[in-house]
């Protein structure tokens, strides 16, 4: 039987590899193959995803950088830029769930760093399977203590995130990792920067190894001995030292404007750096891999090409200021090896003990990946789930045990044992950290403050694509608009299940219009993000989940709005609640089901809550502001409460039942608290932007009243809201009394 | 006009929390004078600190590299001429690799990295950062490490506790001494220790990043008050 | 000449050692509730170049007890001083 043909054992079909022999009028080499195998792979390449991703609007009077570059820009104002970009690590992360989180962390950190930015916040958006499983349980203490300790290390705060369980993710956890980074504007190192030929190409940081080469050893000539898979890991290991000593040398060589250009080595590592930057200046690389340091003498070429060792970056050097650029490397400790030249033409050629083993055009490999326009289907199993509405099923459960079940739902409870795990104080900016709506970082030297929420709505989406990533994007932007902050733009990854799979694609295709609606919509335009498919196991694909990164702006930090009640204060619904308790939190935990269509979602209604929320805390009217989303009002009224150690009572008008009114998950609502002396001015403010409102009550007191329904001390609320992530890793079931 | 008091902050590769304690001097009304790990010179300072991080990335043992750094000899010579030396998280960790403060720090006793704010007690005046304080009172203060568990030898912890060398405490709001609230499991509740002479200490929670009103519990304002008013008396 | 050395470093018997806590709590669960008295400790290895054997060893002493270890919490022990020749040390087993 003859074996398989190397191109396709590197993921290559045979029309790619038809179209490589056609670029070079020849057969490529096995380094040109290892270059085209990862460079034009899904992760790399977007082949399966870019003729949607056009779709996105990414143009806005602040962007200053969009889609393409190593992340996405904004203007801020004074003379400042905002660089901020999510990437996803979710197959790494669920074959090692500590490096795997670790090594995401490190990646989008550097991408940031290359855009000439210092990383002031992570955020962390995690999806697991239901902890009741012990596997689930190891992979979310280790992705959790990943994440912490890599970005403990660097001094980057991790200021917020999202953890949600469902089962489609227990044999595919979804880690996706978000990054924020500030620079002077003239200080970024974008494309725009003029690149000339002659410019020397240094590699700095760490040295070059194995780490996650595992799809190419295919091409190893070396004899595979028994046991030898450990030298071809693919898994990378991070170190967060390393990275540390990186980013003070990186942004000390930018600061001194040394440098032409800066990429961080991640996918495809050197290949991906050498021939994007080549073909971004229209330029050709001679790269000579003898000058790259090694962490073992025998690296073959096509390994040195697409090693994928981490805490590794690329800079562009004019020839004059390549002394300055290694004497601030040296100071730091790090090697900067200069291994290449940027010349005339477009080719990418890679020397080797004296030989050429690879000779590309650059172009080829980083801009002229396939495209593919793949099979669309609706599954045909989605319309029965859709005609079961649980909004009209009967309900037998009490209110206060409903309650008490969602309080204490993973999905809802708090997530403190996550958040307590990581460093949220570092560089002293952070004004507001996690377990708010959003999280608040001030600038440094300005009165500025940066919003930042990650939300993802996987449930919604599994019923309605489009549905779940519009809303998506509208819980972010309220998320954001909720603490005071107008929404900017977004930063997001689409995570979904195998593109070859139609219904797959028709759900991608779905989330994106979803997503460009509710961008335009709110004029949050998406400046850069990632793909992460194939999350699938067997037929098991996770809930299609676009996860979006949003970006908000505070004038002034002080006029932030926090979440908790104060005793004394009127409360207010704004907004509508709706009869609609499809794909909710209450059905899912109560009713035991996942069907129904989505809550409806008005881009204009939504729009004009976030006005009204962003201009009353410039006016400093509101006392509180927390926005309604998983679990519905009584979900936000005790989270209020919880936060704020102060109860409440209230009353909710209207004839829905209880469960509705409670729990369902109708789109554009908030709940805020204010001092009965700014109450008139409040409501003339809601009535102006045509929000509706209504006062039902007041808070103050150690229980929470709702209604005649049912009444919860804080503090009972509080233990079981605070305790149900610990209890379940410990294994122990939870009653709730 | 008085000059400011000149507080040194040590940076050694995989410090973080440096700056945030230059700002936290300045904030409190000094003057933060960066200082480089590989420098032989305290310029002029009239009080050291060693900040938080993980200063080579805590390899080996969290402060084992760092103490053999080129500004641990100045930072000591320094000490033992009764120059006040204050060692925060990673800084405290150093001091004790260095044999400048008694005991060790090792892993929290649950394992797991934890950033919190704690209420601390102080146990005595007797140290750089408590000179303008008495003991019993507590003070709110974020922790922030993983491996902040204090330990030492049954006879240096008798000597330590009986020579009143423990700078604080971790405690409950009321200033009780408790399990729950000993956030690292260390001995003792230890959250801090001094030298004999009392111009060396170390803390595991950071002070400097409880001074501004704006990012939570202000209780390092009167840790740092103390420190100026001990450097400027040297000044 | 060279030496591949071994140096152990445990802590201290009576010091409490809360990983090796951890791992007596996890393996009852896996069915070996027959366990006790675990302790973590950390092994560093490397090549030292020296005249001969005697003077690798008390070269790597003194390392031991200078850097390896903090003789407040720790104990070690060194092992297995011996001539390395031939393959390179990276490729050890």
């Amino acid at each position: 039987m003859a074996p398989e043909p190397l191109h396709r054992a590197l993921g290559l079909t045979d029309d790619e590899f038809e179209r490589i022999r056609a670029t070079l009028g020849r057969d490529p080499n096995r380094n040109e193959l290892a270059m085209y195998g990862v460079m034009w792979s899904e992760h790399c390449s977007y082949k399966s995803s870019r003729i949607y991703l056009r779709e996105l609007p990414a143009e806005g009077p602040s962007v200053l950088v969009g889609p393409g570059q190593d992340a996405g820009v904004v203007d801020v104002g004074d003379g400042l830029a905002v660089a901020f970009k999510m990437e996803s690590h979710s197959h790494p992360s669920a074959l090692e769930p500590y490096q795997g989180a670790a090594t995401g962390v490190g990646g989008v950190v550097r991408d940031i760093v290359a855009m000439g930015a210092r990383p002031i916040a992570s955020l962390d958006p995690l999806m697991f399977g239901p902890l009741s499983e012990e596997r689930n349980r190891r992979l979310f203490e280790g992705v959790v203590a990943g994440i912490g300790g890599y970005g403990n290390c660097i001094g980057v705060p991790t200021v917020g995130g999202e953890v949600k369980f469902a089962e489609p993710h227990s044999l595919n956890p979804t880690i996706n990792v978000m990054c924020v980074g500030v620079a002077p504007v003239e200080r970024l190192v974008t494309s725009t920067r003029e690149v000339h030929e002659g410019s020397f190409l240094v590699l700095f940081g760490a040295s070059t190894g194995r780490d996650g080469i595992g799809g190419v050893s295919v091409l190893a000539s070396r004899t595979l001995e028994e046991g030898s898979e450990e030298n071809h890991p693919s898994v990378q290991i991070g170190d967060p030292f390393a990275e540390k000593l990186l980013i003070e040398v990186s942004l000390e060589l930018v600061a001194r404007d040394l440098l032409e250009g800066l990429r961080d080595l991640g996918a495809a590592g050197i290949t991906c750096a050498v021939s994007e930057s080549a073909a971004r200046a229209g330029l050709g690389v001679e790269l000579d891999l003898d000058a790259v340091p090694l962490r073992a003498p025998d690296l073959e070429a096509f390994e040195i090409l697409t090693s994928e060792s981490q805490e590794r970056m690329l800079a562009i050097v004019e020839p004059s200021k390549l002394d300055e650029v290694m004497e601030v490397c040296g100071r730091w400790g790090l090697a900067s090896p200069v291994v290449g030249r940027l010349v005339a033409g477009g080719g990418l050629r890679v020397v080797m003990g004296g030989v050429t083993v690879a000779d590309v055009p650059a172009r080829s490999l980083a801009d002229e990946g396939p495209e593919y326009d793949r099979p669309i289907a609706e599954p045909a199993w989605l319309t029965d789930l859709l005609e079961d509405d649980p909004t009209f099923t009967t309900v037998t459960a009490e209110p206060r045990d409903a309650f008490l079940a969602i309080l204490s739902s993973p999905n809802v409870a708090s997530k403190r044992w996550v958040f307590e795990q990581y460093d949220q104080l570092v560089q002293g900016g952070t004004v507001l950290g996690p377990g708010a709506d959003a999280a608040v970082v001030r600038i440094e030297g300005t009165l500025k403050g940066l919003a930042l929420s990650t939300d993802g709505k996987g449930r919604f989406g599994f019923l309605d694509p489009y549905l779940g990533a519009a809303h998506a994007v509208a819980e972010a932007a309220r998320n954001v608009a909720t603490v005071g902050a107008t929404p900017l733009a977004i930063t997001n990854c689409l995570n979904f299940g195998n593109p070859e799979r139609s219904e797959v694609m028709w759900q991608l295709a779905g989330s994106i219009r979803g997503m460009a609606d509710a961008c335009r919509a709110l004029e949050t335009p998406v400046t850069g993000g990632d793909v992460s498919f194939y999350d699938e196991s067997g037929t098991s694909a996770i809930w299609p989940t676009p996860v979006i990164g949003m970006l908000g702006l505070l004038p002034d930090h002080r006029f932030l709005v926090r979440p908790g009640f104060r005793p004394g204060h009127l409360v207010y619904v704004l907004g509508e609640t709706f009869p609609e308790l499809g794909g909710s939190e209450f059905a899912e935990v109560v009713l035991g089901k996942v069907t129904g269509r989505p809550p409806a979602l008005d881009l204009e209604r939504e729009r004009a809550l976030q006005q009204l929320l962003v201009e009353a805390a410039r006016s400093d009217l509101l006392a509180s502001a927390h926005d309604c989303s998983d679990g519905g009002l009584a979900v936000t009224l005790a989270e209020s409460a919880i936060a704020g150690e102060a109860g409440f009572a209230i009353a909710l008008p209207g004839d829905l039942p209880w469960y509705a009114t409670l729990f369902s998950e109708s789109a554009s609502r908030a709940v805020v608290s204010i001092a009965p002396e700014k109450t008139d001015l409040f409501e003339a403010a809601a009535s102006a932007h045509g929000v509706p409102f209504a006062r039902v009550g007041e808070t103050g007191g150690p229980r929470m009243v709702f209604d005649t329904w049912f009444e919860v001390a804080v503090e009972d609320a509080r233990v079981v809201y605070e305790g149900t992530i610990p209890r379940l890793l410990a294994g122990v079931s939870l009653s709730v009394a | 006009m008085i000059a400011k008091p000149r507080v040194g902050v040590v940076t050694f590769p995989g410090s973080l929390d440096d700056r945030d304690a230059i700002r936290a001097v300045a904030f409190m009304g000094g003057e933060g004078v960066p200082l480089w790990h590989a420098d032989h010179d305290l310029r002029g300072a009239d009080a050291v600190i060693l900040p938080g991080g993980f200063s080579y990335g805590d390899y080996l043992r969290t402060g084992a590299i760092a103490r053999f750094a080129p500004i641990m000899n100045e930072v000591r010579s320094f000490a033992e001429r009764g120059g006040p030396v204050a060692g925060i998280s990673n800084g405290f960790q150093i001091l004790c690799e260095a044999g400048l403060l008694p005991g060790a720090l090792i892993r929290n006793r649950t394992l797991r990295f934890v950033c919190r704010v704690v209420d601390v007690r102080v146990e005595t005046s007797l140290s750089p950062l408590t000179g303008g304080l008495v003991a019993g009172e507590v003070l709110q203060i974020p922790v922030k490490h993983g491996e902040g568990q204090f330990v030492a030898s049954p006879e240096d912890l008798v000597r330590i506790e009986a020579e009143g060398l423990v700078a604080f405490r971790y405690c409950a709001s009321d200033g009780g001494i408790d399990e729950e609230h000993n956030v690292s499991g260390s001995a003792n509740a230890i959250a801090g220790v001094r030298n004999d002479a009392g111009n060396v200490v170390g803390l595991m929670p950071h002070p400097e990043h409880a001074v501004d009103p704006d990012l939570g519990p202000t209780g390092g304002q009167p840790l740092l008050a103390s420190l100026l008013a001990r450097a400027l008396v040297r000044a | 000449m060279k030496f591949s050395c071994r140096v152990d470093v445990w802590l201290k018997p009576g010091l409490l050692d809360p990983q090796g806590k951890a791992i007596e709590g996890a393996l009852p669960a896996m069915g070996w509730a027959n366990v006790s008295g675990v302790r973590v400790g950390k092994c560093v290895e490397f090549l030292v170049e020296a005249q001969d054997e005697a003077a690798a060893f008390a070269q790597v002493h003194a390392m031991a007890e200078r850097l390896l270890s903090n003789p407040v919490i720790e104990v070690f022990v060194v092992r297995d001083v011996t001539e390395w020749e031939g393959l390179p040390f990276e490729d050890r087993p």
